[in-house]
């Protein structure tokens, strides 16, 4: 493992700007009070040792650039790099949120092309750039479903999520104040239409639905579904986690949902960046549009753009300015480059890729739901766990050892010993072939050798982490007065990028 | 232009395993009535990457940008330096295309750079604990106000009304549906004043949140703002420029319980707001019930320093309706380049950094308040922004910036109406003493 940066010293002149004037004294501006007193402990080190320590940090990742990388429900696909030199530019990267829309047409005119882009992609009739990410997309459209209720004079007070829904759904439901109902799966994967129709009524708000499911499975009755909440005066809600499936293929607005969000950063390319920034639309139906977050863009005179911040209905600010516009031209760049025809393509070999895995493994491992599936599909190490205790973690963390990421694993939920995998478009048959080959080898081991892949990884940088001791005795910075970080067992300070092979 | 990986002859082989005949016997689960016309979607024909280049480069120069404009505006997004390594390191496709660090083997870099940007941020702000950031300084705030409502009886939420208005706006959509009473601190003297918040602080106060230095630039009596609070018994948070640490004092050393924040000053540009990144920093009372990520320093079996995601039980994925909060992607990358800014410049180049603001924008100050019509809004301390009144047109105003390249500075009528005169005016380390020139000489014109 490499040192913290605060356990490196070199000479660090702090000579990347000028000096300050001869005899300028910035103290001499402010109060004593409002003076800092301590020192802000900073760590010093030449720039060459800088660069060393997080090009050694950027080594002990796995990444797309690197890795396959099939993690379920993510959509961890190629990030092309052109969109990330646009997006550079200074007159993307230097503009000012507060600039006069005169100043600013040509960013202003891709917001409004994308917020029309994604509304024909998923057929909504208006969309919002500006939450940041999808669970705040779901945050929006759960308080755009709540005025709309109390516009109409209804109190409505519960959320339903199917049982095999992401954390972020529910977590959105309660931040809204919403009591969470879970609806359940049936044998075949999808909504239990009995027990939706059980607990559907006056008091539901709405039912938040992913589609294809975390599962992914296709949702045949969606439309009955929809029907069923709609009926009950409820509103639907598409969490947008899976669109990948469905570009030019289906759209959740033709299925009867009223409001989505999408995951720039999942099905539109824009990089996940090790955890963020992403961008989560969020889109609606024209009775909804009225409550959309402000400022919205209007048309002016001569075609111009400007914010309209007159939206006496809407539910408010979300976050500051508009959104996060480097993902916009990411992803405006992406479906401008596609098309029409490029987007289907997406779409298809996604689904071909998971069908294709997902027939390739069904001899090796269970698969609770066997048909056709869409972009992702769930298998299960059940089979494993119970002849030699190999698990679902356990897999994952040999693939590891053979330089593949593994799975999303323990999700959904209702999957006993869950593996979810999404290999996406971007993955040649080749690759495929690969982790293929690796997991069958893995399924042979766990039956002939367990111990190799409770063990594993080996090749990592770093061995199987002690989670346990992470969360009793939290450790979660360094600090100065201790002169450097608790001490462990020696650290092997050789850096390996084995896992980057 | 497409990235799909597969031949015409790989996909054949690949049906043949799959067992069925053609591509469109797997989407057999979708009724017929909801697929996409054959003509598809109404979207235009793909391009190039050279065509998109040249498309995308064309309405770029759409748009006025500060490598051509001196860009005095500011308001929350600063034009600050931004040292060359920064966007060459935290650009690495090892970085920029990994995924949030779950499988922490196959993660320690990520994990161990959201540790050092913990520590930096628990540095600068002398706060315990710091999660993996947040979306932005608003959001930030309205969560640190989630923090302080939940599991307490107090209902009301005192915000000084010297927040970013965006950030007051942005607190009231996070508690539509939250049972509370949001109250605003009414200024004084371009501060948020003291006699008005001790009156409306009391026993059912769960929180007192300011900005420092506030919305019009002024440096706040933070230690006297916490004082009262925490004699109340409410949460004190604290909204800081992390680039003013250098100079002004921290929220920790100033009583505050949760310091949050916008961390664009360091390292990020102003990218038309966003993406940005929020910190978030907490005394350690408060450490189980951080929103988002945190990671943590363990060991692997063989006893070696490794790093992992850590008290995820508060998390969304684990507690689902029970989390301290939805969020769940966050703004790593943003916050990686925060980080690597802090080190590249160490302690004495981001003092420096500090310093070069507060000479830079008392000199603007000196010269502009020296020009007739021009007053300064109050005479409190600032860094490296400040609010004057000028008797003149904003319209014309505007014109006369623009005719000398200048972007900004931001008037302040469409916040409130008694700020007609106002304008804010932001001068980072970037401005010269020429671009300050051509800003008195733009005002004196208009």
């Amino acid at each position: 493992m490499s040192k913290l940066i605060f356990e490196k010293r070199s000479l660090n002149q702090g000579d990347h700007l000028p000096a300050p004037e001869k005899g300028f004294d910035a103290s001499k501006f402010f109060p004593a009070s409002a003076r800092r007193k301590s020192g802000t402990h900073l760590p010093e080190s030449a720039e060459l040792d800088v660069v060393r320590h997080f090009t050694r940090l950027s080594q002990q990742n796995f990444c797309v650039d690197t890795n396959f990388y099939p993690l379920g429900s993510c959509t961890m696909k190629y990030n092309p790099k052109v969109n990330d030199q646009i997006t550079s530019w200074p007159f993307y990267g230097r503009i000012h949120p507060y600039q006069a829309e005169s100043q600013v047409q040509g960013m202003l005119q891709i917001i409004r092309e994308l917020e029309s882009q994604l509304g024909e992609i998923l057929g909504m009739d208006a969309f919002s750039l500006q939450p940041a990410a999808g669970a705040h997309g779901e945050f929006a459209g759960l308080l755009m479903v709540s005025a709309y209720h109390k516009a109409n004079g209804q109190k409505r007070t519960q959320v339903l999520v199917p049982d095999s829904a992401h954390g972020t759904n529910p977590a959105s439901a309660a931040l809204c104040g919403y009591e969470v109902v879970t609806v359940k799966t049936d044998a075949k994967g999808r909504v239990d239409i009995d027990d939706l129709k059980a607990k559907v009524g006056p008091l539901t708000a709405c039912f938040m639905l992913t589609n294809p499911s975390t599962l992914g499975i296709f949702e045949t009755n969606i439309q009955q579904v929809t029907q069923i909440v709609h009926a009950a005066g409820g509103q639907v809600y598409y969490d947008g986690a899976n669109m990948n499936a469905l570009l030019g293929i289906a759209r959740p607005g033709d299925m009867g949902f009223d409001v989505v969000h999408v995951n720039l950063h999942k099905t539109f390319a824009v990089p996940h960046g090790a955890g963020g920034p992403g961008s989560g639309p969020v889109g609606v139906k024209k009775h909804l549009e009225k409550f959309l977050p402000y400022p919205r863009l209007k048309e002016v005179s001569g075609g111009e753009l400007a914010w309209d911040y007159d939206r006496p209905d809407s539910i408010g600010r979300l976050r500051s300015f508009y959104g996060n516009a480097g993902a916009f031209l990411r992803s405006y760049c992406y479906i401008k480059a596609l098309g029409a025809q490029g987007l289907k393509e997406v779409s298809v070999n996604a689904v071909l890729n998971a069908n294709y895995l997902k027939a390739r493994l069904a001899k090796h491992y269970d698969l609770p739901h066997d048909e056709h599936c869409m972009h992702e599909f769930v298998c299960s190490a059940k089979r494993q766990k119970a002849k030699g205790g190999v698990r679902a973690l356990d897999i994952g963390k040999r693939l590891l050892d053979h330089g593949l990421h593994a799975p999303t694993v323990y999700f959904p939920m209702i999957v006993e010993e869950a593996m979810m995998i999404e290999p996406t478009e971007t993955e040649s048959k080749e690759v495929l072939d690969k982790f293929a080959d690796v997991m069958i080898g893995i399924a042979h081991e766990a039956e002939t050798n367990p111990q190799v892949v409770l063990d594993a990884p080996t090749k990592t940088p770093i061995k199987r982490i002690d989670e346990v001791l992470a969360a009793r005795k939290p450790n979660l910075r360094w600090t100065p007065a201790a002169g450097s970080a608790p001490k462990l067992a020696d650290a092997n300070l050789t850096t390996s990028n084995t896992c980057c092979a | 232009m497409q990235y799909v990986a597969n031949t015409e002859a790989d996909k054949l082989e690949m049906l043949r395993t799959i067992g069925v005949k053609s591509f469109e016997d797997l989407l057999s689960g979708i009724p017929s009535g909801l697929r996409v016309a054959p003509s598809g979607l109404k979207l235009p024909a793909g391009m190039s990457e050279m065509e998109l280049l040249g498309d995308l480069k064309k309405r770029g120069q759409r748009n006025q940008h500060a490598d051509r404009n001196a860009c005095f505006l500011g308001a929350g997004v600063y034009d600050h330096y931004i040292p060359a390594i920064v966007g060459h390191l935290a650009t690495r496709g090892e970085f920029i295309t990994a995924y949030t660090p779950y499988q922490g083997e196959a993660s320690q870099g990520t994990l161990q750079a959201i540790y050092e940007y913990q520590t930096m941020i628990c540095l600068l702000t002398g706060m315990d604990v710091s999660n993996a950031s947040m979306y932005d300084g608003a959001t930030s705030v309205a969560e640190a106000v989630l923090l302080a409502l939940r599991g307490s009886d107090r209902k009301k939420v005192v915000l000084s009304e010297l927040l970013h208005p965006e950030t007051i706006q942005t607190v009231r959509t996070y508690l539509t549906d939250i049972p509370c009473e949001i109250v605003l601190a009414p200024h004084q003297g371009g501060k948020t004043g003291l006699d008005s918040l001790k009156k409306l602080t009391d026993s059912s106060t769960a929180c007192v949140v300011y900005q420092n230095p506030n919305f019009l630039g002024y440096v706040e009596d933070t230690a006297d703002l916490s004082a009262v609070a925490s004699a109340a018994g409410a949460l004190v948070i604290a909204c800081v420029n992390p680039l003013s640490l250098s100079i002004l004092a921290s929220p920790g050393e100033t009583g505050a319980d949760v310091a949050v924040g916008d961390g664009q000053p360091l390292g990020n540009p102003p990218a038309f707001g966003g993406p940005h990144f929020g910190f978030f920093a907490v005394k350690e009372a408060h450490m189980r019930k951080l929103p988002g990520r945190i990671s943590g320093m363990t060991q692997d079996k063989e006893g070696k320093r490794a790093f992992v995601l850590t008290l995820q039980a508060r998390e969304q994925h684990i507690r689902r309706e029970k989390a301290t909060s939805n969020i769940c992607t966050n703004h790593m990358l943003c916050a990686l380049k925060g980080l690597i800014f802090l080190a590249t410049l160490g302690p004495n180049g981001f003092k420096r950094m500090g310093e070069l603001n507060v000479q830079q924008s008392h000199k603007a100050f000196d010269k502009l308040t020296k020009l007739p019509g021009v007053k300064p809004l109050s005479g409190a301390a600032f860094f490296n922004e400040f609010t004057l009144t000028i008797d003149k047109d904003p319209k014309a105003l505007a014109k006369a910036f623009e005719a000398e390249r200048l972007i900004g500075p931001l008037h302040l009528g469409r916040f409130r109406k008694d700020w007609q005169n106002a304008h804010l005016i932001a001068v980072t380390e970037q401005r010269t003493d020429e671009e300050i020139d051509r800003l008195a000489d733009a005002i004196r014109k208009a």
